[in-house]
């Protein structure tokens, strides 16, 4: 009877658990069919011992007819064959019938099993209709049953079921039926536990015995295998499986312990020489021929775990678990491999391969076989594995018989392969007619060259192919390289290539170095065999640099670049540009000088220091480094410049490792502008951008260097650094340029360029980038005070600096001096000049010869080299205008001065002449302007001073330079007035003048006739440093005139005490008597200066007067000012009183008493001058003096005052009041004092105050 | 114990590698870079189910006729692999389980140093010893 399995290949266990049935057989034989049918029909639970889970089972069962010979005898534990169930059928209703043969016949029965210990039996009476109308005499129906339940299952009533009629469609038989059908799945149930449960009990004990002497695996094997045969005919076959997985567990441990020195004696058996290798066999379930070689103990390990995976496959795929079975496989594969070297079994070389590659192809087979092909794409990973051990071991296979090399196998590997093959046997019958099967294909794979590498490349291409659909690339490239292998040693590098090169782009792109090494040298190998002498040297470059190589091999594959670049050029095939990265590495570049600027022709050395990667010392016929040109200014570049250290070297970074993104690079750099030194710019730049840029846009591009050498053009600069006949040593270089430095401009290094007979190794990029810089200088000139400042009126020293730039001073060069009155050069004969080369040493001294001629001063220059400092000092002589440095004289200064050489400026403390000077320079056709600016040490100020009509001039002189000043010679004269004396009354004759400090000298005026109107004066002095005793006096001159100098007007006063006191007290007050009087007749002059009017025919001049205290000592009370009218006659007087309290007791001053002149309002409407406007509140005092004198004009004049703050824009006239010329009023009150007593009464004073 | 240990950064260039003397060390290179296939396979397995992202060990990566090649990534995607001889039977998972913590430990200790700058390869004199401890010690 078939079950449910679709696959005829897959063969079902016949086996179903044994019912016998005894009693009726034509009873039983009708109701068969309806039996099988049914049983399977619903499931029933399985409680099993040993908290196994409990288990849905469908059972089944085969029934035959009850043998005694069927029940098992003692001690045979067979379990398949093992009748599970007993029944026993009949269909007797007749109680004599019954007695007479049915019972006698049951109890024979019965005493049988009892006989052979067996208790599950059931006893199933059929009743039926039809009987019972035959038989008249018809005891109740229940009589047979309840009689046989009587006689037999005394205490077990369920073992006897009745069925009522069975063959009819009646709910009644439908009853019967479940019920008899559930007794008897309950009843085999029972008996499988009982049974399985000693089963497994005896199972165990014999396990428990396995360290006895004369325990052997293979019995004990064979039990629990029928434990597996059981549950798998229960279609338990994850059971079964367990069952021999623990078969293997155990064998498994056995294998351990032997190889731990524990050897069990059965192992003996597994320990024999290996016969045959012919693989796995799935096909069948059951392989009993080698279960038939356990049972016998002669099987070989090999054998065994063919066997026991067979069982384990089988079950696997009835589980839907194929995934597995690859799993399983190759971990059984390897595993064997180990045992068989663990137990120390001979095998034949060779064999064990064939038989992993059988028994993997067989897998494949099986697992294919129950798969569709999108299974098996889908789950390729569980494959790949299998199919990549099978290459390896055909192609083990391919080398141990001869297969692989080039000229096929030999007598002594077709003897192998002879061996080989014997070893696999005969085909099985199950395979015979498949034309693909693991046996043929492997035959057909010995058999010759081509067939074997037919099959190789199959398979090597289908690994390939899945792990590349599984995306493990690595693993793809490990079977390419093996493949590669293969081609190479089948002398087709072609094949080879490709394969080597996508192997070595992985290796390279994750830094692999030792599979690097190994894979170019292979690699190598092969482009040597192709002949690409480019790609065969590049990779020899590489090779010989590579650390992880050997001495010898580095030495070879250098020697192999230096053969070929030793070979003459004949052919025409141009050089060979290899990559200088491989060849050399680069440390530092040193400039000397460190600027890395020069000028136009200087020496300026580079000194590349490099580390050569060679084994050997390679002599370089040409080391050189193009050079970019560019017209860049100097300064300019500054911030490229910046890259280089201050100590002029470039640090070139280090080969670092695939490291994912480089670290960022940050420097500083501070651009200053080329013409001064200020800074212009400053900031950070990060110095390796393109590389972490070019690390983003694709990881893979860093491979550049080592596997894409195309891009190396060698560019044809028309400049070079160049280096001749170098040998490089291994490890550290150094080697010196000379760059070149004819233009000014900016010299770029491009590329990096060694020379060996036809090679060349090129860096295609120089960086960080490399630069120097040539400049051209004009030739310049510079002056420069050699003192802080220059003092106008002595002799200066000043430094001419000729920065001589491209120019060569040549003999008979001079500088021509424009001279000027105002300033000479004054030249003393040791006068030399220093010449400075351009890094600062001092190179000679030499005389200067000076000549001076009316017009000119002519510096002869000595000889100076280009790109040289000349330098040189001049005495200086700046004469201080001989005028008073005043604003309106500045027209005369620069009168007498020519146009363009001097100017005179005031700055806060002394006045500063500006000078220039014109210089004629050899190299120029231009004049050269240069200012220098002198400082005027003196500052002087003039005075007039008047008693009474006595006049005095008082000059004051002020040091204002830092230095100490001898002085002497002070002397005043006059030019105007013939009949003026001017008699000195200062002592000294000489002084000494520190910095900062006054003198004042007084002259006292006579005349001897009229008093002159104004004066023009000089003072004039002689000078010199104090410091220096011998130095020669030197002029200083002041011009000033005095205009007014008459007296016009006396004041005079007197305080009065009130009457009948003696002395003023305070809080009293005191009259004030004010007498002006006029002491001269008016001049011309004055006349038109004064404003006059004729009062009653007389005529005056209108003073204003103003009493006013400002040390607050005296409260003027009533009016404090006034207009007089002053009669223009000598000796006209004019008194004014007025009341004035003294607040303090004391000497106290009187108080201030001005005068000046008054205009009224129409006088001045052509002059609206704010300044001598009249204040508002001495006005409001006016108007008070106003009321005695009743002047109309001013009462007209207050409205108009006072309107002035808010209108003055309307331009109304306005009183004035202007100020005497110093000397023009005398006021005889200053000085004057008054004796103030104390108030008696202090009470009385506040009152009265207030 | 182990024939060769590895840790092999981010980026899968080796940080370190070093394997038993006798043996062919091209070949644990070859055997050590065809195992970051499976690792990577795995790594991604394990983010699909993400119960599992705080295991470290990634377990059996693949065997091979002599050896048997076990994996762990640590949280920042730095990889450990041990490889074992197969022959070596008596290694449970748990021992390989503590060899990787161990290295793992160190591994920190190395991470740890200041001087020590990630990326770089590993020189680590404790390191290194704790690796030929683990390599030495034949059961």
């Amino acid at each position: 009877m078939e079950t449910h399995e679709e696959k005829p290949i897959i063969y079902t266990m016949e086996n179903k658990p044994i019912v016998t049935c005894a009693g009726d057989q034509n009873l039983f034989t009708a109701l068969y069919s309806s039996l099988t049918q049914q049983l399977p029909k619903e499931p029933m639970e399985w409680r099993r011992s040993y908290g196994r889970a409990p288990k849905m089972i469908y059972l089944e069962a085969n029934f035959v007819q009850f043998k005694e010979e069927l029940l098992p005898k003692e001690g045979n534990k067979a379990l398949l064959t093992f009748p599970f169930l007993h029944i026993y059928w009949t269909d007797c209703c007749d109680t004599e019938v019954y007695k007479a043969s049915v019972k006698e016949d049951m109890q024979r029965w019965q005493g049988v099993l009892r006989l052979h210990g067996s208790v599950d039996w059931l006893i199933v009476v059929v009743e039926s209709d039809n009987k019972k109308k035959n038989k008249t005499n018809i005891l109740p129906r229940t009589s047979i049953v309840d009689k046989i339940r009587n006689d037999f299952c005394n205490k077990q009533s369920d073992r006897c079921v009745a069925l009522s009629d069975p063959l009819k469609e009646s709910s009644r038989s439908q009853e019967s039926w479940s019920s008899l059908l559930t007794k008897l799945r309950t009843l085999l149930l029972m008996s499988f536990t009982r049974n399985l449960g000693r089963f497994e009990d005896e199972m165990r004990t014999l396990r428990e015995k396995r360290t006895e002497p004369g325990w052997s695996f293979c019995d004990y094997f064979m039990v629990q295998e029928e434990l597996a045969f059981v549950f798998e005919m229960l279609q338990q076959f994850e059971d079964a499986l367990v069952q021999y997985d623990e078969l293997d567990a155990l064998f498994t441990q056995y294998v351990l312990n032997f190889g731990a020195g524990d050897a069990a004696n059965w192992l003996g058996s597994f320990c024999e020489p290996v016969r045959s290798w012919n693989g796995l066999l799935l096909r069948r379930p059951i392989d009993m021929e080698k279960r038939d070689l356990i049972q016998r103990g002669e099987a070989s390990l090999l054998d065994l775990r063919s066997y026991m995976f067979s069982r384990q496959c089988t079950l696997l795929i009835f589980l839907m678990r194929p995934w597995e079975v690859t799993t399983r496989a190759l971990e059984l594969l390897h595993n064997c491999v180990q045992e068989l070297r663990l137990l120390e079994v001979c095998v034949v070389t060779g064999a064990l391969d064939c038989w992993v590659f059988l028994s993997c192809l067989e897998v494949l087979h099986r697992i294919e076989g129950c798969c569709d092909r999108t299974q098996l794409e889908a789950n390729s990973s569980h494959t790949v594995g299998l199919w990549t051990y099978a290459t390896e071991k055909l192609k083990s296979l391919g080398d141990l018989c001869g297969l692989v090399s080039e000229n096929g196998p030999d007598s002594e590997h077709l003897n192998k392969t002879v061996d080989l093959l014997a070893g696999l046997g005969a085909e099985r019958p199950e395979t015979a007619n498949s034309l693909q099967s693991p046996y043929k294909k492997l035959k057909e794979a010995l058999s010759s060259v081509e067939a074997f590498e037919k099959h190789y490349l199959e398979l090597s291409h289908a690994a390939m192919e899945m792990y590349r659909a599984i995306g493990r690339m690595r693993s793809a490239r490990l079977v390419g390289k093996s493949l590669a292998e293969f081609y190479m040693r089948k002398g087709d590098p072609q094949s080879a290539e490709n394969f080597l090169l996508d192997s070595l782009k992985s290796y390279v792109s994750e830094s692999w170095s030792l599979p690097l090494t190994h894979t170019r040298k292979q690699i190598a190998d092969c482009q040597k065999q192709l002949q690409k002498m480019d790609e065969y040297l590049q990779t020899s470059a590489l090779l010989a640099s590579d650390a992880n190589m050997s001495d010898e091999e580095r030495k070879h594959f250098c020697q192999e670049i230096l053969s070929y670049a030793g070979q003459s050029a004949e052919s025409n095939d141009a050089r060979v540009a290899l990559s200088m990265s491989s060849f050399t590495r680069l440390h530092e570049l040193r400039f000397r000088p460190a600027s890395a600027l020069v000028h136009v022709g200087a020496a300026l050395q580079l000194e590349l220091r490099l580390c050569s990667l060679m084994p050997v010392p390679v002599r370089v016929e040409h080391l050189s480094a193009s050079i970019h040109f560019s017209l860049e200014q100097p300064g300019s570049t500054a911030q490229k410049r910046a890259l280089q250290n201050p100590d002029g070297t470039v640090t070139f970074p280090g080969a670092s490792p695939v490291s994912g993104s480089p670290a960022l690079e940050l420097c500083e750099i501070q651009e200053h502008s080329p013409s001064e030194s200020v800074l212009n710019t400053a900031g950070v730049v990060c110095k390796n951008m393109h590389l972490l840029m070019r690390v983003q846009d694709s990881a893979t591009s860093l491979e550049t260097p080592a596997t894409a050498p195309a891009p190396l053009a060698v560019e044809e600069g028309a400049q070079m650094l160049k280096a001749d006949d170098v040998t490089l040593l291994p490890g550290n270089n150094s080697i010196v340029f000379n760059a070149p430095s004819q233009k000014p401009g900016t010299y770029t290094l491009r590329q990096l360029c060694a020379s060996v007979g036809r090679v060349q190794f090129v860096l295609p990029h120089i960086y960080p980038v490399v630069q120097y810089e040539v400049y051209s200088q004009e030739p310049q000139l510079t002056i420069q005070p050699l003192t802080e400042t220059l003092l106008a009126g002595l002799p200066q020293q000043v430094k001419f600096t000729i920065l001589t730039g491209h120019y060569t001073v040549k003999k008979g060069d001079a500088l021509q001096l424009s001279n000027t009155d105002s300033m000479p050069v004054l030249h003393s004969c040791s006068c030399s000049a220093r010449i400075i080369s351009s890094s600062g040493e001092p190179v000679c001294e030499s005389a200067l010869s000076i000549q001076s001629s009316e017009k000119v001063t002519s510096i002869s220059l000595p000889l100076t080299p280009p790109y040289h400092t000349l330098e040189f000092l001049l005495d200086v002589l700046c004469h201080i205008p001989a005028c008073p440095a005043r604003g309106e004289s500045d027209h005369l200064t620069n009168g007498q001065i020519s146009h363009r050489s001097r100017r005179t400026r005031f700055t806060s403390g002394s006045t500063l002449i500006e000078q220039k000077v014109s210089v004629d320079c050899p190299w120029s056709i231009y004049s050269t302007l240069v200012s220098l600016s002198f400082h005027v040490p003196f500052k002087v100020k003039h005075s007039l001073l008047s008693v009474g009509r006595r006049k005095f001039i008082q000059v004051c002189l002020q040091n204002v330079s830092d230095t100490k000043f001898r002085l002497t010679n002070r002397a005043l004269a006059e030019s105007q007035t013939p009949a003026l004396e001017l008699r000195s009354l200062s002592t000294e004759a000489h002084s000494v003048v520190f910095s900062q400090q006054c003198v004042f000298s007084v002259w006292e005026l006579r005349w001897s006739d009229a008093p002159p109107l104004s004066l023009q004066c000089v003072f004039s002095a002689s000078f010199a440093p104090a410091d220096a005793p011998d130095a020669d006096l030197k002029p200083y001159s002041y011009e000033f005139s005095v205009e007014r100098v008459s007296t016009l007007y006396s004041v005079r006063a007197e305080i009065r005490p009130p009457t009948g006191e003696q002395h003023c007290r305070t809080g009293a007050l005191c009259r004030l008597e004010v007498s002006l009087t006029r002491l001269t007749e008016p001049s011309d002059a004055d006349l038109e200066d004064e404003e006059l009017s004729e009062t009653e025919g007389l005529r005056t001049s209108r003073l204003m007067y103003e009493v006013i205290d400002n040390h607050s000592n005296w409260a003027v009370c009533g009016k404090s000012s006034g207009v007089v009218s002053m009669p223009t006659a000598a000796m006209a007087t004019h008194k004014v009183h007025m009341e004035v309290m003294p607040l303090f007791a004391g000497q106290l001053p009187f108080p201030n008493i001005r005068v000046f002149k008054y205009r009224p309002h129409h006088a001045s409407v052509t002059q609206p001058d704010t300044d001598s406007c009249v204040e508002n509140d001495s006005v409001s005092l006016l108007d008070k003096a106003v009321e005695d004198h009743l002047d109309t004009a001013s009462l007209r004049s207050r409205g108009s005052v006072q309107s002035l703050g808010e209108q003055p824009a309307r331009g109304v006239p306005m009183p004035k009041r202007q100020a005497f010329a110093a000397g023009q009023v005398f006021t005889g009150t200053q000085g004057r004092q008054v004796l103030v007593l104390p108030a008696s009464d202090q009470h009385l004073l506040e009152l009265n105050v207030t | 114990m182990a024939v060769c240990i590895a840790v092999i950064a981010k980026e899968n260039y080796p940080l370190y590698i070093r394997s038993v003397p006798t043996q062919g060390e091209l070949k644990f290179h070859y055997t050590v870079h065809t195992s970051l296939d499976v690792v990577e396979e795995k790594i991604s397995g394990v983010g699909k189910a993400l119960a599992d992202q705080r295991e470290l060990y990634l377990g059996l990566l693949y065997p091979t006729e002599d050896y048997k090649v076990y994996g762990y990534v640590t949280n920042s995607k730095v990889k450990f692999v041990i490889v074992v001889d197969s022959s070596n039977a008596s290694l449970r998972d748990n021992e390989i389980r503590s060899m990787f913590r161990k290295l793992h430990n160190s591994f920190t200790d190395v991470m740890c140093n200041p001087f020590y700058n990630p990326g770089d390869p590993i020189q680590s004199k404790a390191f290194d010893s704790i690796v030929s401890a683990m390599m030495v010690q034949a059961c």
